[in-house]
């Protein structure tokens, strides 16, 4: 899949690190301010999907490839579920917020709060953007491929 | 009444997913089903005149951690929120899935048209 | 309250266009139109971590539904099905929305939760004691990571789900195979 012109991707050169930093923000307060894991990690996959369709499917994938990607959103799901057992193991049962309960209350309003809620953010920041570019990625894959019959010489610019 | 055109909406979709022949028109309608399953929850959890459930240094009492009776008065349900977070992200996964299936379908057969699909057997 | 009304009648008005017209490319923006008026009710109904998350998604299932139908030859497929299946379900449409409007009105009015009427419902608790049970300030985040969150470990698998079988389909052909259709 190519590119696009020389104009669009100058300006995506800039606004697709603009676009990560802004996601990293929304995940990171999520306990603050609204927005949270969900919507962080959307948002950092949407960052590579324009990487993906300004530079062309190769430029993406050189920069995060498949495997790469599959394995992150393992990783986030596997930290999520360690932050869970964690509360198992130090606090009693499972899922119970132990940083807050018992070792770094923090102070209300500030960025290091809540507890584990920062770090279950982070997790499912992870697992949602890795397991949303890998999708995209995909189709974009297959849609290149000889498994269709059907030749895709037309509207490649999208 | 303003349940009623959620309701409206959703059987719009509903309309769409029974009677069109186009497998992706089918897709748009599970899209319109979903959106406005959202609203509807959403719309069940608010309050007139309410205020977002976000607590800020204005709606403590001063010099304690207790919310201002306005505060409590005013607050819109957070719980249908929380609930509809999820769902909306789970929709696109499942777009994602119902468009994949389209198009593997697509390379075998060349049609859309869920009519053919059913009379070649492959 | 007049700016609900508009707004939902303009989502129906975008999903009946999304429902009827022919051309596929316009139904696909017709359905982005219906999820932007959706994110700006989110917003107007004091829901902004929901308004946030529905744009985003928006956004990128357009995405998706472009990239699926813009790069193939479309012939547009016109007609619905046999007539008699049309007009059955489009009769059993009218009776469900018939009986639904019925059952509507027993709910609350809009604007007076039920959380509100009942004394010791749920969110009562999530509200008044949410900053100091979990310390965070957007309550919406603490329903979620704190008091609900089996839902979103819930939530978190269903989604690896689909992402696996949406992976698993779109796989390209084994080299293995000689021949033969798909696998």
């Amino acid at each position: 899949m190519n590119g696009m012109t020389i104009i669009v991707k100058t300006v995506a050169g800039w606004v697709k690190i603009l676009i990560f930093l802004f996601g990293v923000y929304i995940v990171l307060f999520g306990h603050l301010t609204p927005g949270g894991g969900f919507a962080g990690g959307v948002i950092l996959a949407s960052s590579y999907v324009l990487l993906m369709l300004a530079f062309g499917r190769q430029y993406a994938e050189r920069n995060l490839p498949l495997p790469m990607a599959s394995k992150l959103d393992c990783a986030g799901a596997l930290l999520f579920a360690l932050i869970a057992v964690f509360g198992l193991i130090i606090g009693g049962s499972f899922f119970v917020n132990f940083l807050y309960q018992h070792y770094l209350p923090g102070e209300a309003f500030h960025l290091v709060s809540a507890g584990s809620i920062p770090l279950s953010n982070i997790a499912i920041g992870l697992k949602v953007g890795a397991s949303l570019f890998l999708v995209i990625l995909s189709l974009s894959i297959w849609g290149k491929d000889t498994g269709s019959d059907t030749p895709v010489e037309k509207g490649e610019g999208t | 009444m303003l349940y009623g055109l959620c309701f409206l909406l959703f059987t719009i979709g509903l309309y769409c997913v029974v009677v069109k022949k186009n497998m992706v028109k089918i897709v748009l309608g599970i899209m319109i089903m979903e959106y406005a399953v959202n609203l509807f929850l959403i719309m069940l959890g608010y309050r007139l005149g309410g205020v977002a459930p976000i607590v800020d240094q204005p709606q403590l009492e001063p010099g304690t951690q207790q919310l201002t009776a306005g505060f409590l008065s005013r607050c819109v349900d957070p719980l249908p929120q929380a609930l509809v977070l999820t769902a909306i992200v789970i929709s696109l996964g499942s777009l994602a899935l119902m468009i994949s299936i389209c198009v593997r379908i697509y390379g075998k057969y060349h049609t859309f048209d869920i009519t053919e699909i059913r009379r070649l057997r492959g | 309250m007049m700016i609900f009304y508009a707004l939902l009648l303009f989502m129906i008005i975008a999903a009946i266009i999304a429902v009827e017209t022919s051309n596929l490319l316009s139904s696909v923006i017709c359905v982005g139109a219906v999820g932007f008026g959706a994110s700006l009710m989110f917003l107007f109904l004091r829901a902004p971590d929901i308004a946030i998350t529905q744009i985003v998604v928006e956004v990128l299932g357009l995405i998706i539904l472009i990239r699926a139908t813009i790069s193939r030859d479309l012939t547009s497929i016109s007609g619905d099905r046999e007539f008699f299946g049309v007009v059955v379900s489009v009769a059993i449409i009218a009776v469900i929305f018939i009986a639904g409007i019925r059952v509507l009105g027993d709910l609350p009015g809009f604007g007076g939760p039920i959380f509100a009427l009942v004394s010791g419902a749920a969110s009562q608790t999530y509200i008044a004691q949410g900053l100091e049970l979990t310390g965070a300030a957007n309550l919406v985040s603490g329903v979620i990571l704190d008091f609900r969150a089996y839902d979103t470990l819930g939530e978190a698998a269903v989604l690896f789900t689909c992402i696996i079988g949406a992976t698993a389909i779109l796989r390209r052909k084994s080299k293995k195979l000689v021949g033969g259709s798909d696998e």
